[in-house]
């Protein structure tokens, strides 16, 4: 019926319908990748961090570090316990504190504050650090990671809603501490 | 009876028209010395994926993919649910048997030559499926919602942070939002179930199709050299002359071998049972020393091994080095001997690369390099190192327990081993060397300058001073002794010695 330099008519069809089903799986398909992206997407400025409480000012007696448990700023259903956090809280004096994340800023395990030797270690690889949270050793390349806080009405809030990661939005936000014993 | 049978099969084969072709796969020749036990791995990690599957979807009528109720679904599957435990250690058993038979496999491909030409494609398809099985066992160890798989995704999460420019992009994917939570185990439930495993499956039957369609790999004989104008027919020739239909032939040593590999599978879920869960994915709940599975754990030691410095770009440079090197193997060697006795730098590269994974992985079991976290409190100082010692040094003993150097110092093999052992610190360190080590740290210890008082300093370091094996002298400044001789001289007005 047709040869190679004519288009015959069931030809042109059948590329239109190519050429149709490509438009339509086009269409859908910015929908679908938005949706698929929207994680990244919703985190975008910032947005998600909040202010959150995580004590009363009396509740973290001056010169020491207590363990502090807050609930993440925006929760889903199906969330269950993993929405709370918990949290190092410094009391330096009066309304100065420093808040770190629990998250060891080599890789994420949860470090332990030891009082006695004013050290915080971590159970996976050793990273340890000194109470303002100052690298001491171990693999991590910077200190822990902090929250920004604030003091208001007698209760220390921090603005959290974000895994400290060291590409994270709270990482940036407080900086890098310097390595040294000071 | 039999008659029936054969008119009911005719009845379908007239519609489905499959059994020429299942005949014709099932008999195809193959190179008598393939009959092998050594070609039995590939069918038998093919078993157990048969068998993930079917545990998988039984474990599914009960799991339920939310990170507020995975955890209690798998305390009902252990305790509650008939059986429950048996089907979720087979499956967790499974998942490392099939990587140990996927790694063997793709060692006695790699030994026998089998990637090379016409087979490229066979390898490299079965690289995507080593792939996606570890993927599998990741994502399967996320599923056991426990206190390992909120940390192990923390760790995760940290990893893909340090990828320039999209790091942060990547972790929120990855997690399916800013933190770990509900949407963390969705993504990772479907990755498991549906995406993987429909990967898997597709893949799997690819490698099958070329395996039947190039044939097996014959036996490598050192000399008979692969060349690409002459392979194809030297290996026709080979099955017509030397050759036997795969079933029964080869068929049987498979198929013995998969029954095996089910029963230890079976065996070691009915011995061990069930892998955990450990503690509820409580992120308030900090005493946890989370590890991964088995198969992570070199990955795990090597990230507190390597030199801070050198971490980011071997995590974000490693992988692409070792998959791109792995996909290349076949283009740059896809011709020549296949034989492992003429090809001496493979054997070595497979000893090398399971001798490096054994001793991490063997490492990584009881982390040195971890402090043990309650070794200050747990483990007391030997009593033998406190006889006939003074006030002053028992109170150093003191100072070293509470201060807890123990977590990270062993003495008489109790404690950390983070640090060095101490049990003869005072042969290597004079004392103002120990002062200083103690004050200023270094060499990957903290200092404790701020930590101690000049008192408890002093103490320490006396007791440190006592750490020596008997019969050997503690290590001392000579020049202190000299000046300290000196002065003496001096004040008792005598003359030098010399």
């Amino acid at each position: 019926m047709s040869d190679e330099t004519t288009l015959s008519r069931r030809g042109f069809f059948t590329k239109m319908g190519i050429l149709f089903n490509g438009m339509v799986a086009a269409a859908l398909a910015v929908p679908m990748v938005a949706f698929l992206l929207s994680s990244i997407a919703r985190g975008r400025g910032n947005g998600y961090l909040s202010w959150v409480p995580v004590g009363r000012v009396s509740d973290f007696p001056e010169g020491q570090t207590r363990l502090a448990t807050f609930r993440n700023p925006f929760v889903m259903p199906t969330d269950g316990k993993t929405v709370d956090t918990a949290c190092w809280v410094r009391h330096i004096a009066g309304d100065q504190f420093q808040v770190f994340a629990i998250n060891c800023a080599h890789l994420g395990c949860p470090v332990r504050w030891f009082q006695q030797s004013g050290l915080f270690m971590c159970p996976c690889h050793g990273g340890a650090y000194y109470r303002d949270g100052s690298r001491a050793s171990g693999p991590p390349e910077r200190g822990l990671f902090e929250y920004p806080y604030k003091v208001q009405d007698g209760m220390v809030n921090i603005q959290a809603g974000e895994l400290p990661t060291p590409g994270a939005a709270i990482a940036a936000l407080t900086g890098e501490k310097p390595s040294c014993a000071s | 009876m039999r008659i029936m049978i054969g008119k009911i099969g005719q009845w379908f084969d007239r519609r489905l028209q499959l059994a020429a072709p299942i005949r014709e796969a099932v008999q195809h020749r193959i190179p008598r010395q393939t009959a092998s036990w050594w070609y039995v791995f590939g069918s038998a990690a093919l078993a157990v994926f048969m068998l993930q599957i079917v545990t998988g979807i039984l474990l599914a009528l009960i799991y339920v993919p939310s990170a507020a109720e995975a955890w209690s679904s798998l305390q009902a599957l252990n305790h509650d649910v008939t059986l429950g435990w048996f089907i979720r250690a087979m499956h967790g058993w499974g998942s490392n048997f099939m990587l140990a038979i996927v790694l063997i496999h793709m060692m006695q491909v790699f030994l026998f030559g089998a990637y090379k030409f016409p087979r490229e494609l066979t390898w490299i398809v079965g690289i995507f499926l080593l792939l996606m099985t570890l993927g599998m066992a990741f994502s399967g160890q996320v599923l056991r919602f426990d206190q390992d798989a909120y940390w192990g995704l923390g760790i995760g999460a940290s990893i893909s942070s340090r990828l320039p420019i999209l790091g942060p992009a990547m972790v929120r994917l990855l997690l399916g939002g800013p933190i770990i939570a509900g949407a963390t185990l969705s993504r990772f439930f479907a990755l498991h179930v549906f995406v993987l495993p429909g990967l898997l499956i597709a893949f799997v039957g690819l490698h099958l199709l070329m395996v039947l369609t190039l044939g097996i790999n014959e036996w490598p004989m050192p000399g008979r050299v692969v060349k690409r104008a002459t392979y194809v027919s030297e290996y026709h020739e080979l099955t017509k002359n030397d050759g036997a239909p795969f079933f029964p032939y080869g068929a049987w040593k498979d198929l013995f071998f998969a029954a095996c590999v089910i029963l230890a599978v079976a065996a070691c879920a009915l011995y061990f049972g069930p892998f955990g869960p450990t503690g509820q994915p409580d992120p308030t709940i900090i005493p946890t020393a989370p590890k991964p599975d088995y198969f992570f754990l070199w990955l795990y030691a090597l990230l507190s091994l390597l030199p801070p410095s050198l971490e980011t770009p071997a995590l974000l440079i490693g992988p692409v080095v070792v998959i791109v090197g792995l996909l290349l193997l076949p283009f740059l060697s896809g011709e020549g001997e296949k034989s492992w006795t003429r090809r001496p730098i493979a054997v070595l590269t497979v000893l090398l690369i399971a001798i490096t994974l054994g001793t991490f992985t063997h490492l990584a079991e009881f982390a040195p390099w971890s402090p043990h976290m309650s070794a200050w409190s747990g483990d007391p100082v030997p009593v033998r190192l406190l006889h006939g010692t003074t006030a002053l040094q028992r109170q150093g003993a003191l100072v070293f327990q509470v201060k807890q150097c123990r977590n990270c110092h062993s003495l008489g093999d109790s404690g950390g081993q983070r640090g060095p052992a101490l049990d003869a610190v005072a042969v290597r360190l004079t004392q103002d060397q120990l002062i200083r080590q103690v004050i200023q740290g270094g060499g990957n210890m903290p200092a404790y300058g701020k930590n101690l008082s000049p008192a408890e300093t002093t103490a320490l370091v006396a007791f440190l001073e006592t750490l020596h094996p008997a019969g050997q002298a503690p290590a001392r400044d000579a020049s202190r002794d000299a000046v300290l001789s000196d002065n003496q001289v001096k004040s008792s007005g005598g003359q030098p010695k010399d």
